[in-house]
């Protein structure tokens, strides 16, 4: 595996991470992507429609996916291309470090990619003794800070102005140490001024891809900074790395989906930058790379098809399920402790790592139904939530506790006689342990869940009785 | 097997297809070779002046300034003055674009340049391939007329479109291209862009000029 993943250790991440006061503070600026996606959605009338058609575009792709990715290929050989397929991240890693010694490359400058992340390029190239320098903001401040992005789209939205001054302060030597970083205003300055002497000096700009379009062979990023096109225009050579589930049939298609993904990710009703990019530079362009590379990575997508999870292939990467997530705005995403955090990446870390690794993601969930209420491509989170966790009970791997519990809850329904007279009990009992408050501050093998607020008592019957003395009192 | 043909057999063992199924051929070729337009939001469609409206207001959401300029030839006089009123220098670069070219500069003190920039203009002005009503966003295309790096090293981008050319949405800008390039031949670049170049990602704080342009104003001529 490529990146070492402390998923197995979520519970211990979300313990630390609740009770992390700064963390918490920053987490607190995630509530405005939903206001500002709901805004956007209200403002569009075609919207609903809009979210139908993407996911019957994805639909449609994945059924074909064999078909596209050959036509694309084609598409991109005509144009003065090459494409290059990675079974695994390691391969993929190979193809790349090997790419850029080809063009000898000192520096590789990078738009930010979660496939990149996902394959840990940065430290590969490192160890080549490439320097990989991240150009988006977020992405930039977490590579000075040697972390991982917690979310998507927003890779530093677990801090704060204060630790980005740190970062900048530590990093940025030579600089007047006296001068003024306090605000966002004069940290951006900084940055820009840095990355552009970086932009201007790099041999190679690897990005990722939105979408790859099997019609015309471009690959499309989407960025607001303008940092993605900095990348592939200035060096000699443009490396694109994604994944096989990229790909869109036209570039009509790629309109309808650039409608939801904008809106959905940051309520904008386009992103700043779509760029369209076909092959190298043409003979007369002034401008351009002069080399295009595409790196089609499959690592373990290819086995989701025609399977339970294929719909988690339609996902568009804008992040607005980990948005309205209430676990993913409670402990933030390096708790998820790997690439992908919030509810797709519950559901797509066990396909990607493995159930046992990532196991404990999919439990994560209140299943409260929110993540696919947003998801642009209506993927359905909580129901494939549903299935790692047969899986993971299954398989024997689920805590024993949950399993015996499990099994002791079963032997009760299973016996309904009995489970009437057991919840009858229990509802009594905890009535009396609440002294008719309604809630508890503390009850037996409960506290996981009163360490941190009240557990909600049972004052009066059961529903079970209450709802025979309703419908006898209505015969 | 090499990589790709491994990808292609997993892809094609988990669909449980050989590749070679006529009806699935045909329907990719068919979907490729017609290019279905989905759903068209209305709010971009509508007359030349309803459209222009619309681009108008929706750029000016997206932070872009828009002037009303008459002609091509009062194209450097509104330049030189919005230089002006914001305090830029009198510098500016541009591309091969014979319509530039042609342009009455030499009544403006302006010092121009020529060509790509290499990072260090303060200045450039561009001529869009088409404006989209939709998102109030600019179509361009890479070429020698109107390099893509003028559209992201400078401080101040300065776009001219010409009226007649806003479209309703992305999808008439694919019909132009297509009649312009030919079908599948497309320029290197093709840039939407909506607005001046930002970035949230210090506690969600919106601020204008990230990696590119600080200021987009769009000449609307016509």
């Amino acid at each position: 595996m490529s990146v070492i993943a402390t998923t197995p250790k979520f519970k211990e991440n979300a313990h630390a991470a609740l009770t992390d006061a700064r963390l918490q503070g920053a987490l607190s600026f995630s509530r405005n992507f939903t206001d500002r996606r709901a805004a956007a959605a209200d403002r569009l009338p075609e919207f609903e429609a809009l979210r139908d058609s993407a996911r019957a575009i994805k639909d449609h792709t994945l059924a074909h996916l064999d078909l596209y990715l050959a036509a694309h290929e084609e598409k991109v050989k005509e144009s003065g291309g090459f494409v290059h397929y990675a079974q695994d991240a390691d391969e993929a890693r190979r193809i790349i470090v090997n790419l850029c010694k080809s063009f000898g490359a000192k520096s590789a400058t990078k738009a930010k990619s979660m496939i990149a992340e996902e394959i840990g390029l940065n430290d590969a190239l490192e160890a080549a003794g490439i320097e990989p320098v991240e150009t988006d903001l977020g992405e930039y401040i977490i590579q000075l800070r040697h972390e991982a992005p917690s979310h998507i789209i927003a890779p530093a939205i677990h801090l704060t102005k204060k630790d980005v001054e740190e970062a900048f302060r530590k990093a940025h030597r030579g600089l007047p140490a006296n001068r003024d970083l306090s605000e966002p205003e004069a940290l951006l300055a900084e940055a820009r001024a840095i990355l552009r002497a970086k932009f201007l000096a790099a041999d190679v700009g690897i990005t990722g891809a939105n979408f790859l379009i099997a019609e015309t062979g471009a690959s499309v990023i989407v960025t607001n900074e303008g940092n993605g096109d900095l990348t592939q225009i200035l060096p000699k050579a443009h490396i694109v790395i994604a994944s096989i589930e990229k790909i869109v049939p036209t570039l009509e298609d790629a309109a309808q989906l650039l409608r939801v993904l904008a809106r959905s990710a940051t309520g904008q009703d386009a992103s700043v930058y779509t760029t369209f990019s076909t092959g190298p530079r043409r003979p007369e362009d002034p401008d351009g790379p002069s080399a295009y590379h595409v790196v089609i990575l499959d690592n373990g997508r290819s086995s989701m098809l025609g399977g339970e999870f294929e719909d988690m292939l339609r996902c568009i990467r804008c992040g607005a399920c980990m948005n309205h997530c209430p676990i993913y705005q409670a402990v933030g995403g390096h708790a998820y402790g790997w690439v992908y955090p919030g509810p797709m990446g519950a559901v797509l870390t066990p396909s990607l790592i493995g159930v046992a690794e990532g196991g404990q993601l999919p439990n994560a969930s209140t299943l409260c139904g929110r993540c696919e209420e947003v998801c642009p491509v209506r993927i359905p989170l909580p129901k494939m939530m549903r299935h790692w966790r047969e899986r993971e009970f299954e398989r024997r791997l689920s805590p024993a506790p949950l399993r015996y519990g499990l099994r002791f809850w079963a032997f009760f329904a299973r016996r309904p006689a009995l489970y009437r007279l057991a919840t009858n009990i229990a509802a009594r009992a905890l009535n009396l342990l609440g002294r008719g408050k309604g809630r508890l501050s503390w009850a037996p093998l409960a506290g996981g869940w009163t360490d941190y607020r009240d557990l909600a008592a049972p004052q009066g019957a059961t529903f079970q009785s209450q709802w025979r003395a309703k419908s006898g009192a209505t015969k | 097997m090499n990589a790709r043909e491994a990808v292609f057999a997993n892809i094609r063992r988990s669909l449980g297809v050989t590749g070679e199924e006529a009806p699935r051929r045909f329907e990719v070729e068919a979907r490729l070779a017609k290019a279905p337009v989905g759903v068209a939001p209305k709010r971009g469609q509508g007359d030349l002046d309803g459209r222009l409206q619309t681009f108008k207001a929706e750029a000016e959401r997206a932070q872009a300034t828009v002037e009303a300029v008459a002609s091509l030839d009062e194209v450097p006089e509104a330049v030189a003055r919005f230089l002006r009123d914001n305090n830029c220098p009198a510098t500016l670069r541009m591309g091969a674009d014979a319509r530039l070219a042609a342009m009455p500069w030499g009544s403006t003190a302006l010092e121009i340049v020529h060509g790509p920039s290499d990072g260090h203009d303060l200045n450039a002005i561009v001529i869009a391939f088409a404006g989209i009503a939709e998102t109030g966003t600019l179509a361009l295309v890479s070429g020698p007329d109107n390099p893509t790096t003028l559209n992201f090293l400078p401080d101040n981008e300065i776009v001219v479109l010409k009226k007649d050319e806003i479209v309703a949405d992305y999808e008439a800008v694919f019909a132009k291209l297509r009649g312009t390039y030919g079908k599948g031949g497309v320029p290197r670049t093709l840039n939407f862009v909506t607005g001046p170049s930002r970035s949230a990602d210090i506690e969600q704080t919106l601020l204008l000029g990230a990696h590119g342009p600080r200021r987009l104003h769009i000449m609307i001529v016509g």
